[in-house]
Formats: C-alpha cells, sequence, structure tokens
C-alpha cells in the first residue's frame, strides 16, 4: 500500500492524524440558530398577527427561490445539499426579523434577491462573502423604499378583536389591503429622533407610550422579530450555551453601545438617550446575538472580534445619535464587515508551535532529544 | 477592404465595446448614467468628440513626433471638447445643465486618448472615422442600456425628458410606469455598479455562449470535411 492510500481512504477522510469528526456540520449549526430565533419570531407572530407570518415565510421562500436560481446558472452541482445546508433559509430568516411586520410581497422577493444574489451568491455563495447578506439587504430596501420600510405598527395582538384574520393578513401581504392609518406608528428611536429635532426635551419625548419598561418585552411598535430584546437574548445565551457562538462578539458589541450611551446621557440627559434604552430597542440585541456574530464576517481571533464588536456597537450609537437614520445598526455591521480583512491582517491567530511574535517556542529539555 | 470595416465596426460596437469589454470610462458611464436621456446625451457627445479626434489624430500621425505625439493629441482633444461643450450650452442648454461638468470631462476620458493612441495613431483617416465612430456608438449604447434599466428600475421611467435632448417630436418615447415609486438605490451610485456588474455578467455569458457554437460549428465543418475528403 503506498502513502497516499494510506492517507486517502476510499472514504476520502485524512487518518494519518489522530482526528476526530464532532459530527457538526453547516446544517446542524444554521439550525440550531434557527432554534434559537423561534421564541422571538413566535412572540412577534402573536405580537403583529398574521401579515408578520406571511412577510416571515415569504422571505425566506423568496431566498431559498433566489439561491435556488443562482445555484442552477452557476451551473452548481450541489444545488440540492446546498438548498438543503440551511443557510438560505437562516438568510431570509433574519432579513425577515429586521422588516416592519407588514411590508408588503415584493419587499419579501426584492430583499430575498439583493440579500442572496448581490449579498452572497456573487460572492461565490456560502462562506465567500464579504459582508452580511441579510443586513445588505435591510440596507439596500431602506435606501431604497424609505417609506415602506419604516411603517411600524402598534401591537395588534392575534388575540385582539381589531388585529386582522387570516384571509386579511394575506391581503395586507399582498398589498391588496391598504394599510389602516390609524394603526401606523412610529418606532422608539424614530419617535425620539423626531421629537428631538422639534426642539422637544428628551424627557417629555420618552415620556408616555414608550416606557423602557416594555422594551424587554416589547410590546410596542418595531421590526417583526426585533421587539422583544428579553425573548432574543434567551436565544442568545441558548447559542452560547451550547456553544455555538462565543461571548466576545455580543458582550463587546452590547459594550460598544452602552459605554457611549452611558458617557452621553449622563452628561446631558436631556439630549442623549440612556443605555438602556439603546440596548433595548430597535435592532441591538439582534445584531448582538445574530448579526455580528455571524462566522463568515467576522474575525478569526478573539481579540479581532472583541475590536470589531466593539466598533459595531459604538458606530451604531454613533450613527443613531448623529445620524439622518434613526436605526444604525445594519449599517454599522456593513462598515465594519468591510474592515474585517484589515482586523484579521493585524490580528493573526498564533501558529502552533510559535509564539505571538512567529518565533519558535522553546521545547522542554526532555523533548528535545 | 470591407471585411476590415466589418472587423472594426464589431469591434467597436460589441467586441471591444468601450465600457462592457474594456472596461474604460467607467466614471461617466456610473455618473451620468441615472436615466436613459443622460446616457444618450453623453455618449453622444463623447462619440462626436472621439470620431473627431480620430480623424484629426490620423491626418497628423505622420507630421507629429512620436515624444510629443501625447501632448499633442491631448491639445486637439481639449480643444474639441471645449467646442462640444460650449454647443452644448448653446443648444441643448437642458442636457448641459444635467450633465454639465462631465461634459468637459470627457478630456480626460481614457477611451478618446486610448483610441488615439492604439488606433488612430496608427490606421488610415477612413478606418479611424469607422473606429470612431463604431467605438463612439458602443460607447453610447452602453451608457443609454445601463441609464434606460436604473431609470427604469429606479424612478419607473423610461427616457424622461427624451423631447428636451432629440426634439419634441421624439416626445413618443418618454414613458412612465403609473404607480411605481421606485427603487432609489438604483439612481445612487451603487445601483449603477450593480447594473453594470450584472450587464457584464451577461455579456460573458452571450460571449461563452456563442464561442460554444462557433466551436461546434467548426468541429461539424472539419468532421464534414473529412467526410468529404
Amino acid at each position: 500500500m503506498t502513502q497516499v492510500d494510506l492517507q486517502m481512504p476510499s472514504g476520502g477522510q485524512a487518518v494519518a492524524s489522530p482526528h476526530a469528526h464532532g459530527g457538526n456540520s453547516v446544517r446542524r449549526t444554521m439550525l440550531q440558530v434557527q432554534v434559537a430565533l423561534v421564541p422571538a419570531t413566535l412572540f412577534g407572530f402573536w405580537l403583529y398577527g398574521w401579515p408578520a407570518f406571511f412577510l416571515w415565510a415569504g422571505t425566506i421562500l423568496s431566498c431559498i427561490a433566489w439561491e435556488a436560481l443562482s445555484l442552477r446558472l452557476a451551473g452548481s452541482a450541489r444545488v440540492r445539499p446546498t438548498l438543503l445546508d440551511g443557510s438560505a433559509v437562516l438568510t431570509g430568516w433574519l432579513l425577515a426579523m429586521t422588516l416592519p411586520p407588514w411590508a408588503p410581497w415584493w419587499v419579501a422577493l426584492v430583499g430575498g434577491f439583493i440579500a442572496i444574489v448581490i449579498g452572497k451568491q456573487v460572492f461565490g455563495g456560502i462562506g465567500q462573502n464579504v459582508f452580511n447578506p441579510a443586513m445588505v439587504a435591510r440596507v439596500a430596501l431602506l435606501v431604497s423604499f424609505p417609506v415602506s420600510l419604516t411603517q411600524w405598527v402598534t401591537p395588534m395582538p392575534l388575540s385582539a378583536v381589531a388585529g386582522p384574520d387570516f384571509v386579511d393578513g394575506l391581503r395586507i401581504f399582498l398589498s391588496d389591503l391598504p394599510m389602516p392609518d390609524a394603526i401606523s406608528s412610529a418606532s422608539l428611536l424614530g419617535h425620539v429622533k423626531t421629537e428631538l429635532s422639534r426642539g422637544v426635551d428628551m424627557a417629555a419625548a420618552l415620556g408616555g407610550a414608550h416606557a423602557p419598561a416594555s422594551s424587554w418585552l416589547g410590546v410596542r411598535p418595531g421590526s417583526l422579530g426585533e421587539s422583544s430584546a428579553g425573548l432574543i437574548l434567551v436565544g442568545g445565551l441558548f447559542m452560547i450555551g451550547t456553544g455555538l457562538i462565543g461571548w466576545h462578539l455580543p458582550l463587546a458589541m452590547l459594550a460598544g453601545l452602552a459605554i457611549p450611551a452611558a458617557i452621553a446621557s449622563s452628561v446631558d440627559p436631556t439630549r442623549y438617550l440612556g443605555a438602556a434604552q439603546h440596548l433595548l430597542s430597535g435592532a441591538a440585541m439582534l445584531g448582538a446575538f445574530f448579526i455580528v456574530t455571524d462566522y463568515v464576517t467576522s474575525p478569526n481571533t478573539r481579540s479581532g472580534q472583541l475590536l470589531f464588536a466593539f466598533c459595531v456597537g459604538l458606530l451604531t450609537w454613533v450613527i443613531r445619535t448623529y445620524g439622518g437614520y434613526p436605526e444604525g445598526m445594519a449599517f454599522a455591521v456593513l462598515l465594519m464587515n468591510a474592515m474585517t480583512p484589515v482586523i484579521d491582517r493585524f490580528f493573526k491567530p498564533r501558529i502552533l508551535g510559535r509564539d505571538r511574535r512567529g518565533k519558535a517556542l522553546d521545547l522542554p529539555d526532555s523533548e528535545r532529544g | 477592404m470591407s471585411d476590415k470595416y466589418g472587423e472594426i465596426i464589431k469591434g467597436g460596437l460589441w467586441e471591444q465595446n468601450v465600457v462592457f469589454s474594456q472596461m474604460l470610462a467607467l466614471c461617466p458611464a456610473m455618473a451620468v448614467t441615472t436615466s436613459g436621456t443622460n446616457g444618450l446625451g453623453m455618449g453622444l457627445a463623447t462619440t462626436a468628440v472621439l470620431t473627431a479626434s480620430n480623424i484629426l489624430v490620423s491626418l497628423i500621425r505622420k507630421t507629429v513626433s512620436s515624444q510629443v505625439r501625447i501632448p499633442v493629441f491631448v491639445v486637439l482633444i481639449a480643444s474639441l471638447v471645449t467646442i462640444v461643450d460650449m454647443a452644448m450650452n448653446a443648444w441643448l442648454h437642458e442636457l448641459y445643465k444635467v450633465l454639465g461638468l462631465f461634459i468637459a470631462l470627457i478630456v480626460v476620458n481614457c477611451a478618446i486618448l486610448g483610441r488615439a493612441e492604439s488606433f488612430a495613431a496608427k490606421s488610415g483617416v477612413l478606418a479611424s472615422a469607422v473606429d470612431g465612430l463604431a467605438m463612439g456608438f458602443g460607447f453610447t449604447g452602453a451608457l443609454t442600456v445601463i441609464g434606460l434599466i436604473r431609470e427604469f428600475l429606479g424612478a419607473g421611467t423610461v427616457f424622461a425628458n427624451a423631447s428636451g435632448l432629440l426634439g419634441p417630436s421624439f416626445a413618443f418615447l418618454e414613458m412612465k410606469l403609473p404607480g411605481y415609486g421606485g427603487a432609489l438605490l438604483m439612481i445612487l451610485p451603487p445601483g449603477g455598479f450593480a447594473v453594470l456588474g450584472f450587464l457584464l455578467a451577461g455579456k460573458r455569458i452571450l460571449d461563452s455562449r456563442s464561442a460554444r457554437g462557433a466551436q461546434a460549428d467548426s468541429a461539424g465543418c472539419s468532421v464534414a470535411s473529412h467526410a468529404g475528403a
């Protein structure tokens, strides 16, 4: 038997070193992330009714369809396995979480195209994308359709009498039924931005409906899956608990958002939103646990990840506070995605057998022979 | 002889297309193609300059020494651009206001100096004129297509204000999709890059298909000739 045969037996797996397969796969990872998303998503369905469900289903279907089309056009030999690995489903799911819950069907269709075709397949498919596909689609949709992407609805739980039933929900999703004006509303961040620009005091702007206590629970206008910071946190802790993601990225991102917010609001509480409101509103929680933790678009080393995520949080705070848009999570993530190769260049993992500067490690005398 | 001109025309319009094959002049191709009319106007202005500069460069190619040829070409092109710039300001003022600085910037359009250097300085007057026209129309076509796609997706219109460029009789070109708000991103710079990228991909697909077709044809021919022999 030749050496080649020894290293590559018929199964094509290396056996020379003591390798052990952990049983992990792309499919299993994607499935676990989806499990972590379930509580917040179900709560979103309950909160915003049937239109939210149809938007969620439509966005995922659109992502799968665009992925299938791209793979076909690219002449991929692995269309079925790639479709079944769940990465397109997860992209669609995350995108749907950030959309206004009553957005119409074409938002799902165009969003899927931008996420999968422009954000992912153009770069070469899974693992090759520079930018987080869901955030690319989110930003492109927001810039393209500013009106449709900022139409938040007041929560109207499934149990509520005035809420749309199954058929009406489908008609709202298909833009057959116009959205009633009376139930459209502003998100907390948008509301604060408008009030501040009108010269209203922060305390007055925060009064009434937008008490921070409701934020943990999430019964307030917002995106389909972002409203409930508490349930997102549950999903995130589940992922950390199962070892799917490390604590570095989420913690650094939340710190990057909370520290400047706390400093600014302690200096001038009439102009700056407090740390609690920043953390519990908008996409902060979703971003910290589900977006910046994307394996492909975040740095490789722990220290690089800390820097990356802290900068995402900091940029989010800067855009929210000084920018034109009330929410800046997606922009911050994309900007830092572009910086990831640079960060990886400066924070390289240690080479096995060498110290951080690349010098060979001193072996103990007993092993030197 | 006609074969030679056919090659030049085919090269300018498709195979050596300034934007889609040579990837030159991308600055105007991205910046002014927010509508089909703008793309058409910019393309036609560039075509005029390109054709005239090709003819002039070809005429003087034997009198100018190679050491000073680049400055001489630049002076020629700059004079032509100034003429086009003033003419458009006088007769196509509305379009001039939209295209503005980009007309003056035709002078630094690398496609024009590129054609002067790589073709007109080595070829006869007629061939250079044909090359300038073909390259110019290839450029115009590319800009118009990019502009039309961006305009349609971004604003839901087709050839808006075309009557301002081509005269009132061309008002029939102007169309508007009712009830379509438009995807603003397509009008913004990212939309230009995305459209160019998809058009390039489309051209590559067409080219590889026709190459495969030609291969199959030649294979078929050789088999037939062998059979005949």
